[in-house]
């Protein structure tokens, strides 16, 4: 029967990556995944424990995709222990992508926020300046910064880490890096996804610059197709109309950088 | 002169005839004001219960191959009193307040809750098929539907709609206690217990493994119910199940229904599925010589 992208596909783990202590990078076949676009996310079955929304990652052979997930609670710890050789559902791809703009590219990533902009990197035009931005808490988390460098080899770039303890890289938190930077330098496109916070701050920073940026939102999730209402974020709905946003619509959204909502849709402050 | 797509449900008055079906979108005032802008001519809200839940475990909700649905959120919801405070600020939109509970008393504690809240309707929820101990389960005992009607009417002073499903107990027993205790309008019909199974890993895909059919092939059921109530009973109904159209709305019309509510279709077409379903049943109106919904009400019974 014809593929239905609502229904999970099944896919078997081919090959697993290990990034860091606690994240891991899971690598199959599927045509479909392997050419989604960046910022769109699947909804990923792990049989007998939970289904969980995830980033599709790039890999370097065509026709294969990835997961690159870090160990949190059950759920997205379940997927981070599938094994070569066993099987996963995915259904999807889901949401919008980044709108590229050409030119001076600042991206900043965090944690598994750096799956969506890596991607982004396989799109960018060999004329682009990029700069990108990783930020960690410390020199044990950071990952895909060798993977930056190289996808950008044609480029000229930078790769800029970040750690908060100083153990890698520049000390410091990644915000204060964003700010410097959009302070001293001139971007065509400003592009985050991690962690709420560092998100807002740098869509704070670039749109108080006058920049284009865009971020991609993360909330929990069930059905990844704007039925059950649990991603909401003010009367956006992350699965659907995002997951990623323009800052200025963001900015205009009070739940964005403050809120986000549990299992039973209750507004829980970040 | 222009058809109007006012449409009354008994007492309940919307400038259109189409809803948001419960469990929808349904947790954000926010969001219930961007679906009325959009051409709802009301909301209905998540199935409220008296405590906060967390609902069933992911996957909760998955496509079939041959189109519709299958979901078992298990009921996932904030609770009453916490819903109550976040639509309080509501003006313009007719929110209706869709509740469950196990007793009666369960009813007028969540109505309560509501005081200070422009509500259109509250509509009960006597089935939902995959939670043990209400929706479905209170749906079947004709009985417990009689205590509950009539200490939501009691406890409310706007009209209360009793939601039914296809249980164990035939819904047009459940229809006629629930018209006999004094409820105000019947929807037809929630989802259609149902499930599953992946053939490649040999299990039931949903972690509650039964879950609820909805979307186009619940549609023809949806409509037949409506019919069947209608035919049996002099009652306003809102049908529910399946409609993705205007043809599909207007079926419903045809068959019994004072106005439909819509759930499913949004997953496959998105918000906009309001208007467009709207300018649908406005050109038909247009071109069959209809100046009001309720002419249409029913109709298809004549022959
Ligand atoms: C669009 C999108 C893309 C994502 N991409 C990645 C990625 O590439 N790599 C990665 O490691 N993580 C990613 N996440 C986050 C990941 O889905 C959550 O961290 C994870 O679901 C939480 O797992 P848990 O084990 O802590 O949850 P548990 O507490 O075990 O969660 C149980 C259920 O709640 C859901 N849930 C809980 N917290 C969240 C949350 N913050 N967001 C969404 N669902 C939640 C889970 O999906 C699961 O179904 C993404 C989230 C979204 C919304
Ligand atoms: C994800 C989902 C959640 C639902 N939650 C509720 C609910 O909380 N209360 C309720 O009365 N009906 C609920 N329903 C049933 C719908 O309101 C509706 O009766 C059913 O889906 C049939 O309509 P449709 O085919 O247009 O979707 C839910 C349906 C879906 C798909
Ligand atoms: S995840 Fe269900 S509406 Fe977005």
């Amino acid at each position: 029967m014809q593929r239905n992208h609502n229904h999970p596909k099944i896919c078997t783990v081919e090959k697993v990556i290990d990034e860091t202590p606690t994240v891991r990078t899971l690598v199959f076949s599927d045509d479909v995944m392997a050419n989604v676009l960046p910022g769109q996310f699947a909804m990923v079955w792990v049989p007998g424990i939970n289904e969980l929304p995830m980033s599709v990652m790039i890999t370097d052979e065509p026709g294969m995709a990835a997961f690159t997930v870090r160990r949190h609670g059950p759920a997205s710890t379940g997927l981070y222990n599938v094994k070569a050789g066993q099987k996963i559902g995915v259904r999807g791809p889901y949401g919008n992508s980044f709108d590229l703009k050409q030119g001076r590219l600042l991206l900043v990533g965090g944690g598994t926020g750096l799956v969506p902009m890596m991607r982004l990197l396989t799109f960018v035009k060999p004329e682009d300046d990029v700069t990108v931005l990783i930020g960690a808490k410390s020199k044990d988390e950071v990952f895909f910064e060798g993977m930056a460098e190289n996808l950008l080899k044609q480029n000229k770039h930078q790769v800029i880490v970040t750690t908060d303890d100083g153990s890698y890289g520049n000390k410091g938190y990644v915000t204060d890096m964003v700010d410097k930077l959009v302070s001293e330098n001139h971007y065509d496109g400003v592009y985050t996804c991690g962690p709420e916070i560092m998100m807002y701050k740098t869509v704070q920073h670039a749109h108080s610059k006058g920049l284009f940026v865009q971020a991609s939102l993360e909330r929990m999730m069930k059905c990844g197709v704007g039925i059950c209402g649990s991603c909401c974020v003010g009367e956006d709905l992350v699965c659907r109309d995002g997951t990623v946003f323009d800052g200025k619509h963001l900015l205009s959204n009070k739940e964005f950088g403050h809120f986000h909502r549990n299992k039973a849709g209750i507004l829980e402050n970040y | 002169m222009e058809p109007s797509l006012a449409a009354s449900i008994g007492k309940i008055d919307l400038e259109r005839p189409i809803m948001l079906a419960s469990g929808i979108l349904g947790i954000s005032l926010d969001v219930f004001n961007r679906l009325y802008r959009s051409g709802a001519g009301a909301v209905v809200t998540k199935s409220l219960s008296k405590e906060p839940w967390e609902g069933y475990p992911n996957p909760t909700i998955l496509g079939l191959k041959s189109g519709g649905w299958i979901n078992a959120v298990g009921l996932s919801n904030p609770g009453a009193p916490y819903f109550a405070k976040m639509i309080e600020p509501n003006t313009d939109v007719p929110i209706i307040v869709s509740l469950v509970g196990s007793v009666p008393e369960d009813f007028d504690f969540m109505i309560k809750q509501f005081a200070n809240c422009k509500v259109a309707a509250y509509e009960l929820n006597l089935s939902c098929p995959h939670v043990a101990k209400v929706g479905l389960e209170v749906g079947d005992d004709p009985e417990l539907v009689k205590k509950i009607v009539t200490v939501a009417k009691k406890s409310s002073d706007v009209p209360v709609i009793a939601k039914v499903g296809l249980g164990t107990t035939h819904y047009l027993n459940t229809v006629g206690a629930a018209i006999e205790s004094g409820i105000d309008a019947i929807t037809a019909i929630n989802t259609i217990r149902a499930m599953a199974i992946d053939v490649d890993t040999q299990r039931p895909i949903l972690s509650n493994k039964f879950g609820g059919l909805s979307g186009s092939p619940i549609k023809p059921v949806a409509l037949r119910c409506v019919y069947e109530i209608s035919s049996k009973y002099n009652i306003p109904i809102i049908g529910c199940g399946g409609v993705s159209t205007w043809e599909d709305a207007v079926e419903f019309f045809l068959a019994g229904a004072s106005s439909v509510q819509i759930g499913s279709a949004i997953g496959d077409n998105w918000i906009n599925v309001f208007d467009d379903i709207n300018k649908g049943i406005k050109k038909y109106m247009t071109d069959n010589g209809f100046s009001k919904i309720e002419e249409m009400v029913g109709l298809a019974k004549k022959s």
